[in-house]
């Protein structure tokens, strides 16, 4: 099969993933949303380093998950605790960094 | 390898500063103490360079060379001549009576809880200028040079911003106002002066391949290093504009009243007296040496601008109501002197100047000293507020007076000296210039006299009744001050050995001649 | 001997030192210490008279160099002294003038707290003008001359609580300023030519100069004089000086710091006679002044401002001498040693009968003093008929000469001024006589005569402590003030004759001013006759006026000229018009300029700047969504330039 198809995948993925950051409003769903993305990141890697034949775009397809990884840790806490202080998930009423 | 004197004298403050941060916060008068002590301690080092330095030596001495930043080949590199020597004692010499001066000016007022800090910033802050200007009068890197310039605008922006005259500190929210404006249009104006003087300095490393000014120096003097006219005046451009904003000339200078109105007495004393200092040292020492073919093409603007200064300081000094602010724009004047004395181009001028930036860093510290006792008397600035000061206090007026007359330049005091050298440097060369100069000398008369008349004299006003005469701390601080403006109005000698050395160096750079007398001349 | 001449100047130098820094400690003895050290500068200056007689009039000056004050590279500043006859001349009228005021101040300044600080200025100005006529360069002379402005500005403003007095020791240094500024330029224009600016080089080689030079440096060196000696167009300060203590005007504003000016032509002698241009001008500005100061002198019911007007124009005198080339200078020296006796006596004649009228100063409130003062009256008598030049007084003989001379310049210029001298001569005898009537003669207009209220400047301070309001009682000064008075009365009378037998005084001089007498189209006795003759009619004209008629206690409204003459012929309101106001609002512009224009840019980019970010801020809305699609905008346009930039 040919591995540019894989690339029209990953390009849908990050777009979905895109258009999902830009209008839903529950922070967990944005949240899944830019995993989306990243994930369409690594699936573009892999298929590079396969077109290419060396190991690089998987290195980084690893990388990448590991930084997804902490950063889910990360941002799960933020929401868990914007939860609890508002009673809302929504992430246009956590609007206060703002000059 | 021998003593690194050189570091030595701006590593001192350097480390005071820390160590008097580092006071704990009750122990405020041990932390003055201490800061008082450093900076005697770098006056000696001050004193033993005076010493070491020979005036028929070499051109740079007690040079100290350390590779620092290797892949853009910027090294520490320190040396001083005979103007960087004057200079650095006479920063060394003014530092510690701008603390004892400024000994209660960061005390904590009552309602500050006992943990209160800033006492121990403000004179930290101040030996940390001081270290800086040292440094920056013996760096001979470029580079090294520019960071000094513009470190040494953080802890002024601190001092201005931070530290204002107390009568004014009581919940006055306009007085802060006007403090942090200042302090933020003389860092803007700085930084503005700084990031331009970055480009030129970047563009020399490009031209020049080294940021060493005796390397660029020599190579200039031999012809390996040819300039392109217009590279250079670019340039020349690009580091005078930095300088001319520092120094202040005119129309430049704005940032200079407000900033000296708003600080203290001591903190505008280390403003006027030593920082700016360093921009007419560079204009000498970089503009000069580094472009001299530009620095000639630039030189009848720069004296029409000298000129300008001089008079507008003065005139503008007339029409101030608030001492301090009179006193910046006397300092305008004189630092259209100074300017006008560098680029008159002439032996008698730069002399002048050099030592014009010496006594006007002594006249200064005299006059706006005891003006700063005077406010912190009554609590306002503004002159119309006093009166009769004379026959409340007369050890004050006298001391205020003296500070007056050799700020308007009296034969026998210092500044005279300097004055003269200047306007007969510049006349011997700039015959009309050097006429509207000295119409400088009668305005300065004016305005230091109206200033006397008003303040001191007259029927003694309510407000000032029972002022007290000055205290043994403040005396002590205007005593040494005045006697050296009158030793060094006798006796300019030893000054002017160690100074033409120097001069003639920098009269070779430019290669330039006196115009010789008519007369001779002729024969 | 020469090391002698430091020590002149160091004495009252030191006493200044010593009285200004000792504190309340001193003041005790401070008024002695003064005049002490003040004797002491007299004694060593009559031990160098002594000395220098010894010697042929060829090798009379000396010359000590003491060491070399600013050296730079083509610039060679020294402090150096150089006396000669000149200069002795000069030394002696300044101690000795000197220290006998310094004991007349001791009884004057009696009641005054400060008057340890009077003594310390007063040293000052002695160590100042000492420095004025001793140095061997323009340069040094240039310190002295600063000096003694300050001196003067230090003195007259004495009383610094009166207001009056600050604003007239203010202008007296700014209006000296102005002339001294004319001395700079002049050393300036001298070291461009000579390359250096003392006395020996200079002289020797004035002549070699071509194109204009020296005219610029006698121009300069005039202006100079002017604002020092009080002449037109810088004379306005002299009248306000006297706002001053008496033992002031006569020391400072009569006998010796005024003349500066006289001096420093006379010393430039070599300079001036090269330009014959420039000493036209001298000679106009001489003769101008002669009779603006007799006229103001005639008007002024203020006894020390009459006396002002007088100085001014004996002032006038001796420069349109100077004017005159050698066939002058040695005439206007002694005018002015003798002008410094008399005048010195006159004023201190004033000072006495104010203090013993509790400081009154219109002569229209004092009137037959002569019963209660009797000393006072001789020796201001005396003094009074040297100036008009009575007939043997020192007056006639030094004035004498100058309308000898005057006549002497020839052509129509010398019967101009020839005329002009003389008509100021009958003024003067006018005005004197004047002076003399109101004060000592006539009715005594003090009796009930409204005090003066406190607020009129007039009032001297000391008069708090001397019973303001009591109405006067007129007594004779005591010792230490009428002694200096007679000794002056004595020089007013005898030092012209002296002078004049056997020409003495200007033979002594000459080695400095060179001698030389013009032709006068008019023979000496002629000109002695005229002198006369106009002295009576002057004399006859004021008892005409003041003496056969009761003096009016309010001053009449007199004609224009009178009221003109009054106001200094409206010198002042020019200056205040043009200078002062024109100044005001210059500078007030200028801040106004530099709040809003120069500042006003720096501001205005800097508000610029604000509204623009004040504008862009309004993007960071806080909404997480918004900066998303502001990222996702800003990649999309990102990886399109890039590809752009890859398909060209």
């Amino acid at each position: 099969m040919n591995p540019v198809n894989y690339l029209y995948l990953s390009a849908l993925l990050f777009t979905i993933g895109a258009a999902g950051v830009l209008i839903r409003r529950n922070a967990i769903v944005v949240f899944m949303c830019v995993e989306l993305m990243l994930n369409a990141c690594n699936l573009a890697f892999v298929v590079f380093s396969r077109m290419h034949g060396n190991l690089d775009g998987q290195i980084i397809a690893f990388f990448t998950m590991v930084v997804a990884a902490a950063e889910v840790v990360v941002g799960l806490a933020i929401i868990v605790s914007l939860f609890r202080s508002r009673h809302s998930a929504s992430v246009d009423d956590a609007s206060l960094m703002k000059l | 390898m021998s003593f690194p004197l050189l570091t030595a004298t701006a590593a001192l403050p350097a480390v005071g500063a820390i160590a008097t941060a580092a006071v704990p916060a009750e122990r405020r008068t041990a932390a003055k103490w201490l800061a008082l002590l450093v900076s005697l301690g770098t006056l000696v080092l001050g004193a033993v360079q005076l010493v070491r330095f020979e005036p028929g030596g070499d051109r740079y001495q007690l040079t100290e060379s350390h590779a620092w930043i290797k892949d853009f080949g910027v090294r520490y590199e320190l040396g001083v001549d005979g103007i960087g020597v004057a200079l650095i004692a006479l920063t060394a010499l003014l530092i510690p009576f701008v603390i004892a001066a400024g000994w209660h000016d960061a005390d904590p007022l009552e309602t500050h809880s006992s943990r209160w800090r800033p006492t121990q910033g403000f004179f930290a802050l101040i030996l940390a200028v001081e270290a800086m200007v040292i440094l920056s009068f013996e760096a001979t890197d470029v580079f090294l040079f520019y960071i000094l310039f513009e470190a040494m605008l953080i802890p002024m922006y601190f001092l201005i911003g931070g530290f204002g005259d107390r009568a004014h500190e009581h919940g006055d929210e306009a007085a802060a106002t006007q403090r942090s404006y200042a302090a933020v249009k003389f860092l803007l104006y700085n930084l503005v002066g700084g990031l331009i003087m970055l480009a030129a300095v970047i563009g020399l490393y490009d031209v020049a391949g080294t940021f060493s000014l005796d390397e660029i120096a020599a190579a200039r003097a031999n012809g390996s290093l040819d300039m392109a006219t217009n590279t250079e005046r670019l340039l020349f451009l690009g580091f005078f504009f930095a300088f001319a904003v520092k120094a202040p000339l005119w129309p430049l200078h704005t940032w200079l009243p407000n900033a000296m109105g708003e600080a203290t007495a001591p903190v505008a004393v280390l403003i006027t007296a030593v920082v700016d200092k360093v921009g007419t040292f560079a204009m000498l020492r970089f503009c000069l040496q580094l472009f001299p073919e530009a620095s000639k093409w630039a030189t009848p603007v720069i004296l029409v601008l000298a000129v300008i200064s001089i008079i507008y300081g003065a005139l503008l000094a007339v029409g101030q109501r608030d001492i301090k602010r009179l006193v910046a724009y006397a300092s305008i004047s004189h630092f259209g002197f100074i300017i006008m004395g560098i680029f008159a181009m002439t032996t008698q001028g730069q002399s002048g100047a050099t030592l014009y930036m010496v006594n006007h860093g002594i006249s200064t510290a005299a006059l706006m000293l005891v003006a700063g006792f005077l406010i912190s008397r009554r609590g306002s600035r503004l002159i119309a507020d006093y009166g009769g000061v004379q026959k409340v206090a007369p050890l004050l007026a006298g001391t205020f007076l003296v500070g007056g007359l050799a700020t308007l330049s009296l034969p026998g005091l210092a500044p005279f000296v300097s004055e003269f050298l200047v306007l007969v440097g510049t006349f011997s060369r700039y015959p009309a210039i050097g006429v509207i100069a000295t119409l400088g000398i009668v305005l300065a008369a004016l305005y230091v006299l109206v200033l006397y008349q008003r303040t001191m004299t007259g029927p003694v006003k309510a407000e000032v009744r029972g002022m007290p005469d000055l205290k043994v701390r403040e005396l002590l601080v205007v005593a040494p001050l005045i006697a050296i403006l009158v030793f060094l109005g006798v006796y300019p000698k030893p000054l002017t050995d160690i100074v033409n050395p120097a001069v003639q160096h920098t009269m070779s750079d430019v290669h330039k001649k006196d115009p010789k007398p008519v007369v001779e001349a002729a024969q | 001997m020469e090391n002698l001449i430091a020590l002149l100047i160091a004495a009252p130098l030191l006493g200044a030192a010593v009285l200004l820094c000792g504190g309340r400690r001193l003041d005790a003895v401070g008024h002695w210490l003064g005049t002490l050290l003040a004797a002491v500068s007299f004694g060593l200056g009559v031990a160098l008279f002594a000395d220098m007689l010894g010697r042929t009039a060829d090798d009379r000056a000396v010359h000590k160099h003491l060491f070399s004050w600013v050296p730079v590279e083509g610039f060679q500043a020294d402090v150096g002294f150089q006396l000669d006859q000149l200069s002795m001349t000069f030394v002696l009228l300044i101690t000795g003038v000197g220290t006998l005021i310094h004991i007349y101040s001791i009884g004057y300044m009696e009641h005054d707290e400060n008057r340890r600080r009077f003594f310390g200025y007063l040293n000052l100005f002695l160590a100042a003008m000492l420095l004025l006529v001793l140095a061997d360069n323009y340069l040094l002379l240039y310190v002295g001359w600063e000096g003694v402005g300050l001196a003067s500005y230090l003195l007259i403003g004495f009383w610094q609580h009166k207001p009056s007095a600050a604003t007239a020791a203010k202008k007296a240094f700014l209006v000296n300023r102005v002339g001294d500024m004319g001395l700079s330029i002049a050393i300036m224009v001298m070291f461009t030519t000579w390359g250096t600016f003392a006395f020996s080089t200079v002289f020797n080689e004035v002549g070699e100069t071509g194109d204009g030079r020296n005219t610029t440096i006698g121009l300069m060196l005039l202006l100079a004089a002017c604002g020092k000696s009080a002449q037109v167009p810088l004379q306005s300060w002299l009248g306000d000086a006297m706002e001053g203590p008496t033992p002031v005007s006569a020391l400072i504003h009569a006998a010796t710091m005024v003349t500066a000016g006289v001096y420093l032509i006379t010393r430039s002698g070599v300079i001036f006679n090269a330009v014959p241009d420039v000493q036209t001008v001298v000679v106009v500005v001489g003769a101008v002044t002669l009779l603006f100061g007799a006229i103001v002198g005639c008007a002024k019911d203020d006894i020390k401002k009459a006396l002002a007007g007088s100085t001014m124009s004996q002032i006038g005198y001796m420069v349109l001498a100077t004017g005159l080339g050698p066939i002058g200078y040695p005439f206007a020296i002694m005018h002015l040693v003798t002008h410094g006796f008399f005048k010195a006596g006159l004023f201190l004649g004033a000072g006495s009968v104010m203090h013993g009228m509790n400081d009154e100063v219109d002569m229209r409130k004092y009137g037959g003093l002569r019963k209660y003062m009797p000393v006072t009256f001789i020796t201001f008598g005396l003094g009074y008929l040297a100036i008009i030049g009575f007939p043997g007084l020192s007056g006639f003989w030094s004035k004498d000469k100058i309308i000898e001379a005057a006549f002497a310049k020839g052509g129509t210029e010398g019967w101009i001024l020839g005329a002009v001298t003389l008509l100021g001569a009958a003024i003067t005898a006018y005005y004197m006589t004047r002076v003399m009537l109101m004060t000592f003669f006539g009715e005594e207009r003090w009796r009930n005569a409204p005090t003066p209220s406190p607020a009129e400047p007039s009032v001297e301070p000391a008069a708090e402590h001397r019973g303001e309001h009591a109405e006067p009682h007129p007594h004779e000064s005591p010792g230490t003030m009428t002694i200096p008075m007679i000794v002056l009365a004595f020089g007013s009378v005898l030092a012209g004759g002296l002078f004049s037998i056997n020409e003495s005084f200007v033979k002594w001089l000459e080695p400095v001013t060179s001698l030389s007498h013009g032709d006068s189209p008019v023979s000496e006795g002629v000109v002695t006759a005229a002198t006369v003759t106009v002295l009576l009619i002057g004399v006859g004209l004021a008892y005409a006026q003041y003496g056969r008629k009761p003096v009016p206690v309010v001053a009449p409204r007199g004609s224009l000229l009178t009221r003109a003459a009054r106001r200094d012929l409206l010198q002042d309101d020019f200056n205040h018009v043009v200078l002062v106001r024109g100044g005001e609002h210059l500078t007030r512009s200028l801040v106004y300029v530099d709040h809003t224009l120069v500042d006003g840019v720096v501001n205005g980019t800097a508000a610029g700047f604000g509204g623009l970010s004040g504008r862009l801020r309004k993007l960071q809305n806080g909404f997480a969504r918004s900066y998303a699609v502001s990222m996702f905008g800003g990649a999309a346009v990102l990886i399109a330039a890039t590809l752009l930039m890859r398909a060209v």
